[in-house]
């Protein structure tokens, strides 16, 4: 379904991207020349052992960080020519980033740090609190909306900060390892809601060292020493296992 | 085999035909292990030979009904109650290739761990795809339970392939960088010679 409705556009292209660190001796290539697509609807999965450039990949992505060599272009905008202010709105409006390590702000309920990008992209303080009422129902965790930070455990500020990256049209959703201090249903449960967005048309891309996580994505890619070296092709066939079955039932047809 | 074990658990809800048994088995295990029916009815009459089920009349349509019987049932039990044996671990094409191409001159190990990694990967992803299927259509029934924990495990040991290929390229690094390091130990050429030469033949 989503294969029809997939524009030329991508709504992100990571054109040639590189990425070094430091000077001479101590050069070190984080990414070497990554070009990557991801079209609406898709959800794409980055996997790669730690040092790989996982994680530089999609702080580039979110234009939290600048190659030192090709361009990041979200939905048609070339990151690398905005300045500071537009910059900032872009990451604001287009694209909801899932931290490792959350960066809820601790003074805020969960309501609150939902709804403060939005309120920041100008939004009414009111429309803005039913928007992230939503996000933490679709998460199914609309009991935590007036608890601080402080006050949950690292599972619930995992959900809070995905509600966080959803909210609002977001069309590129961004993720490293969304699903680290969740235990194996709730991990589950998050990867569905993610799945989701992207079947109504979002893109996503996720790190993740987890094969069973990546395995929700419809493209696999994997990263090693900063390079691309490996791809899952989008199947689009039916599932290994009807096939066999169908094979099955020929032959064991009297 | 547990197929066997599966159609006893079935007949001790009631007497069943073959045609049934097959589509019961495969609806709680979503087809992941197709039976044919042939193989039913082989393992029917397997079954009665050794006393654990019974012919049990036919209906108006001529289908051959059976039934399990006393000892079938104890049977049945036994299964449930005893943990199924791991002390013989089934045969593993995977690594049985694996070992054989580390020991083969020749033979691009990596591009295998590679090729096996992606393969599995896409089997992994598909098991997902119908996972999401699974829990998107749950009535709550326990056939939808039965096969979402089939899918699972499929899911689960696939992963752990795949956890197990990553560590095999990184041993296969490590290793290399040791025998690197090494000169080559000369015990080690005469088995090199013979396998180098039986690939040649196998060429030919």
């Amino acid at each position: 379904m989503t294969e029809q409705l997939k524009p030329a556009e991508p709504v992100l292209h990571l054109d040639r991207v590189s990425r070094t660190h430091g000077h001479g001796a101590a050069e070190v290539h984080a990414l070497r020349a990554v070009d990557l697509r991801v079209y609406p609807g898709e959800l794409v999965a980055v996997m790669g052992p730690s040092g790989s450039g996982k994680s530089t990949l999609l702080t580039l992505a979110g234009g939290l960080d600048s190659p030192t060599d090709g361009r990041v272009v979200v939905e048609g905008t070339v990151l690398g020519e905005l300045d500071r202010k537009k910059l900032a709105a872009v990451r604001r409006r287009s694209v909801g980033y899932v931290f490792q390590d959350y960066n809820l702000i601790p003074a805020l309920t969960a309501a609150e740090n939902i709804a403060l990008p939005r309120e920041l992209d100008g939004v009414s303080a009111r429309a803005a609190r039913r928007e992230a009422l939503a996000a933490l129902e679709e998460l199914n965790i609309a009991e935590l909306a007036d608890r601080f930070p402080d006050d949950m455990s690292g599972g619930q500020q995992q959900r809070v900060a995905i509600a966080r990256a959803l909210i609002g049209d977001r069309r590129l959703v961004l993720a490293d390892e969304p699903t680290g201090a969740l235990d194996s249903t709730t991990g589950e449960s998050v990867l569905a809601v993610l799945r989701a967005r992207c079947d109504a048309g979002a893109a996503a891309m996720m790190v993740t060292h987890e094969a069973r996580h990546a395995a929700w994505a419809d493209r696999v890619v994997f990263l090693r020493d900063g390079l691309l070296v490996d791809e899952t092709a989008r199947q689009d066939a039916g599932s290994l296992l009807v096939t066999a079955a169908a094979n099955a039932r020929k032959d064991g047809q009297p | 085999m547990s197929i066997r074990h599966g159609l006893l658990a079935l007949l001790d809800q009631g007497p069943r035909y073959g045609y049934q048994l097959r589509s019961e088995f495969e609806a709680r295990t979503g087809a992941t292990w197709p039976l044919n029916v042939g193989q039913v009815y082989t393992t029917l009459g397997r079954l009665e030979r050794d006393g654990l089920v019974e012919a049990a009349g036919e209906d108006d349509e001529g289908h051959q009904f059976y039934a399990v019987t006393d000892e079938g049932r104890a049977e049945l039990r036994r299964w449930f109650d005893t943990p199924v044996p791991r002390t013989n671990p089934p045969r593993d094409e995977l690594a049985i290739k694996l070992a054989m191409a580390v020991t083969i001159p020749g033979v691009d190990v990596a591009a295998v761990v590679h090729g096996q990694r992606r393969h599995s990967m896409q089997a992994l992803q598909d098991y997902t795809r119908l996972k999401g299927r699974a829990l998107a259509a749950d009535s709550g029934s326990g056939g939808d339970l039965a096969w979402l924990l089939v899918l699972e495990q499929l899911i689960f040991q696939t992963e752990a392939e795949i956890r197990w290929l990553d560590h095999c390229e990184s041993r296969l690094a490590q290793h290399a960088e040791r025998t690197a390091a090494e000169p080559p130990a000369p015990a080690a050429a005469p088995p090199a010679r013979r396998a180098a030469k039986s690939r040649d033949r196998g060429r030919t």
